[in-house]
């Protein structure tokens, strides 16, 4: 015998559960969020501004870099406004920038701190797409927040000009649609630096490498590693450093009884002035192993990082996007007015930052609309010169720029404080140039 | 029912605090802090410290290691996304449920001792989880880039019941997108009823035992009273707040971090809480109102803003203004934080519930002829 207990209102616990189930499949199926073709985020149309989102880490690691960042933002705010002496816009071709904003529109910024940190830079990113109504992001000092804060972009609708970013990934495996990035990569780096560590060390070394634990870090450690093997070196040993450590000399201990002869610091910014001047301390740089010198070489090097690194970056090799000592006209025009402005010369993260936002800006012009996808549309497979590194393509099918990548040294004889990297050759864009598929990814689509 | 039973007075608390709660995007627009983002990082912080008021405020055990709960939560909710289904819904609930599984684990070793000792295990605990989900546990957390949901995830769920995922995908509750306003609502309503929970804790013999070690558990021990599972209860409680907090934070952005186990996330709801008031209902919540305020706002001042905000000034004095309020915001936020939370713990060690009580008690005694002082509450 059965009791059937019902609810006073006729409800079984069955024919709830059967509702229930019902109704949230019924609201799970398929959704479609169409957005209106014409409306894009932020429209300045209506404004007589409009605003550029700065995202730049303040604090942290990379807190040089992201101060030298904003400077050259400002600049380049400045020379958009037709204030100043207008900089690199005077060099570039083709350009279709007036000096008077962008389409007519008075250019405005709002700042936020990344903290090099992937949460702290989407909110601040997001702060400056909901709450101050910017158009455009540009900025990040670290590839895990430019892929974390470049796919934030996509989602919102707005373009991300990528500053300083190293990694493969960030127009590799993690590129969008709506992110552009004018810096070179670990591969181009690796590819550039081949021939000429091959030159100065012969083809018989053991390297070790330290690498920052984020995605930069790996993709440097990959692409260098396929290079120098390539060479015909062995690699000893890869060992992940946190970032931001501060002291590495457990890192660097090890290395001595390694066996190694080369010691390769996949570093940046404070990590790579650390890790440097420890390796120094330890006497690396006076060893004998296996016969040879030992070695010490930084893949992705700065001058600011060697203002940090002081005597101890002498003779060591690396590679740089821009350094302020090439004398073509663009660079000319931006370091003298960057010099004018601040009374010290621009590191290569002001440069890259500048550039972004000078192409980004022209693009508009030439797109003659603020909407996204007429932007990208402009960016796309364009041409450009006089921007400092020579003849310069935005790549259409991964939105990564290919141009000439220097390789640098540390200056043995530095002329005055700043003169601290020394240009041991430019390595032409075809050397350095790769098929857009070998990182995988896709872009997406312009929504 | 019972359980939904409350006093007069309480009644009326839970109403404004709900009120007040779900009309933020209109009484927090003329400070500039109505914009969806930081509209879900108050309600999910105010989560967070509500939940760890539970373990501190109640029985004044100080745990320095919570944001390796926010961290699992997170943790579990990317993974959930990424296996099963893009829908919050079983993602909350597993980040909930796993982080009050270690909850179980990380508190049942801590509990052994008390005082700094608590604190410092806890803390322990916290830094081992966050240098492991930094390096070691790579595969499973991907290190320091993060955690995020690609297009390409399994999604079981989704698959058998034909959800189609257009674009980049993002956390949905049956279909609405959890993004932007409709994100902070879900926010908002989870923090509502972690409030009522909170508030029947408080009110409750369970609340008034954990009060009771708080006082003097030597005491209660005596008494023949074993003190250690209702600990365990409180922390593991104050676990799952954090995990459901942390799982918000996943929903409305769907990418998970190791920072976030950091132990200046841990030290952030501590700060937040004794802000606000330790042990008080609605303090906590003040608190994360304050310094995730000061965090997304006072951060982003730069030269120019200060200069548009003291225009009005003729332009020596704008400019002498802005000289001495520029080392305060922007990159300097945490100068400001600082120097507040000092001047609150050596003038108010009641957080600023305590300020808000003794500006009602002042009222009140210039009315009426003032009687005895009431006990502090």
């Amino acid at each position: 015998m059965s009791i059937k207990v019902s609810q006073p209102n006729g409800w079984t616990r069955r024919s709830v559960l059967k509702t229930g189930l019902g109704t949230a499949a019924m609201a799970g199926a398929p959704m479609f969020f169409v957005r209106n073709a014409h409306a894009f985020t932020n429209d300045p149309s209506n404004g007589s501004s409009v605003i550029l989102g700065f995202n730049v880490p303040q604090t942290g690691a990379y807190a040089d870099e992201g101060a030298d960042e904003l400077r050259a933002y400002q600049l380049a705010v400045k020379h958009l406004n037709g204030e100043g002496d207008g900089g690199m816009m005077n060099t570039m071709k083709p350009s279709s920038l007036k000096g008077n904003g962008i389409l007519g529109k008075k250019v405005e910024y709002v700042t936020g701190d990344t903290q090099t940190k992937s949460d702290a830079a989407r909110a601040s990113a997001k702060r400056m797409i909901e709450k101050d109504g910017a158009i455009m992001i540009t900025g990040g000092s670290s590839s895990g927040v430019a892929v974390a804060v470049q796919s934030l972009c996509q989602e919102a609708g707005v373009v991300f000009m990528a500053g300083l970013t190293h990694s493969n990934d960030t127009t590799g495996k993690d590129k969008r649609k709506y992110g552009f990035r004018h810096f070179f990569n670990a591969y181009m780096s690796g590819a550039a630096l081949g021939p000429v560590l091959e030159k100065e060390f012969g083809n018989d070394r053991q390297a070790y490498h330290l690498t920052a634990d984020y995605t930069w870090g790996w993709t440097q450690e990959e692409s260098i590693k396929n290079t120098t093997e390539g060479l015909g070196w062995k690699t000893n040993a890869a060992v992940r450093t946190p970032l931001g450590a501060g002291d590495f000399s457990q890192y660097i201990t090890p290395v001595l009884n390694s066996g190694a002869d080369v010691l390769i610091l996949n570093h940046y910014g404070k990590d790579m002035i650390n890790s440097l001047t420890q390796s120094v301390q330890f006497g690396l740089r006076d060893k004998q192993v296996n016969d040879k010198d030992f070695k010490i070489v930084v893949p992705l090097f700065s001058r600011l990082m060697a203002q940090g690194a002081g005597e101890n970056i002498k003779g060591i090799f690396g590679t740089t996007n821009w350094n302020w000592s090439l004398t073509d006209e663009g660079s000319q025009a931006f370091v003298k007015s960057f010099g004018a402005e601040y009374g010290f010369p621009p590191s290569q993260a002001a440069h890259t930052c500048y550039v972004q936002t000078l192409l980004y800006a022209n693009a508009i012009e030439v797109a003659g609309t603020f909407n996204p996808c007429g932007v990208i549309e402009a960016l796309e497979g364009f041409k450009f010169d006089g921007m400092g590194n020579g003849a310069t393509e935005y790549r259409a099918e991964d939105h990564q720029c290919f141009k000439d990548v220097l390789v640098v040294r540390g200056n043995e004889n530095p002329s005055s404080q700043f003169d601290l990297l020394e240009v041991v050759q430019q390595v032409p864009r075809s050397q350095v140039e790769y098929d857009a598929a070998i990182f995988g990814g896709e872009l997406g689509a312009c929504a | 029912m019972k359980i939904f039973k409350l006093s007069r007075n309480d009644t009326i608390l839970m109403l404004g605090f709900a009120i007040a709660i779900l009309l933020m995007p209109i009484w927090l627009q003329p400070i500039g802090a109505a914009y969806p983002d930081l509209l879900q990082k108050f309600a999910i912080f105010g989560l967070f410290a509500i939940g760890f008021n539970i373990l501190f405020g109640l029985t004044g055990y100080l745990s320095f290691g919570h944001a390796v709960f926010l961290g699992i939560g997170s943790y579990t909710t990317v993974w959930t996304f990424k296996l099963l289904s893009m829908n919050v819904v079983p993602a909350v609930i597993f980040g909930t449920l796993l982080a009050g599984l270690f909850a179980v684990v990380i508190g049942y070793v801590s509990l052994r001792r008390t005082g700094i000792y608590f604190s410092i295990l806890t803390l322990a605990f916290a830094q081992m989880s966050y240098n492991l989900a930094y390096s070691v546990l790579t595969p499973i957390t991907n290190g320091e880039t993060g955690l995020r949901v690609l297009r390409d995830d399994p999604r079981v769920l989704d698959g058998l019941f034909g959800v189609v995922q257009e674009g980049s995908p993002v956390g949905n509750f049956f279909g609405i997108n959890m993004q932007g306003y409709p994100g902070f609502y879900f926010c908002a309503v989870v923090l509502i009823i972690g409030f009522f929970i909170s508030l029947r804790i408080f009110r409750s013999p369970f609340g008034l035992k954990l009060t009771a070690i708080k006082s003097n558990q030597n005491r209660m021990r005596y008494t023949g009273f074993n003190t250690r599972p209702y600990l365990l209860w409180a922390f593991v409680i104050s676990g799952m707040y954090a995990g459901m907090a942390g799982s918000l934070m996943a929903v409305t952005d769907p990418l998970a971090g190791a920072e976030r186990m950091q132990w200046t996330a841990s030290g952030e709801v501590v700060l937040m809480t004794i802000l606000g008031g330790v042990g008080t209902l609605i303090g906590p919540m003040l608190g994360a109102l304050l310094i995730k305020y000061f965090e997304n706002i006072f951060s982003a001042f730069n030269e120019s803003a200060l200069h548009d905000m003291f225009s009005f000034l003729p332009s020596l004095l704008e400019n002498l203004m802005v000289t001495v309020v520029h080392p305060f915001v922007g990159d300097g936020w945490h100068l400001t934080l600082g120097t507040l939370f000092m001047v609150i713990v050596i003038f108010l060690p009641g957080g600023l519930v305590e300020g808000v009580t003794r500006l009602f008690k002042r009222r009140k005694s210039d009315g009426v002829s003032a009687k005895n002082p009431g006990p502090e509450s």
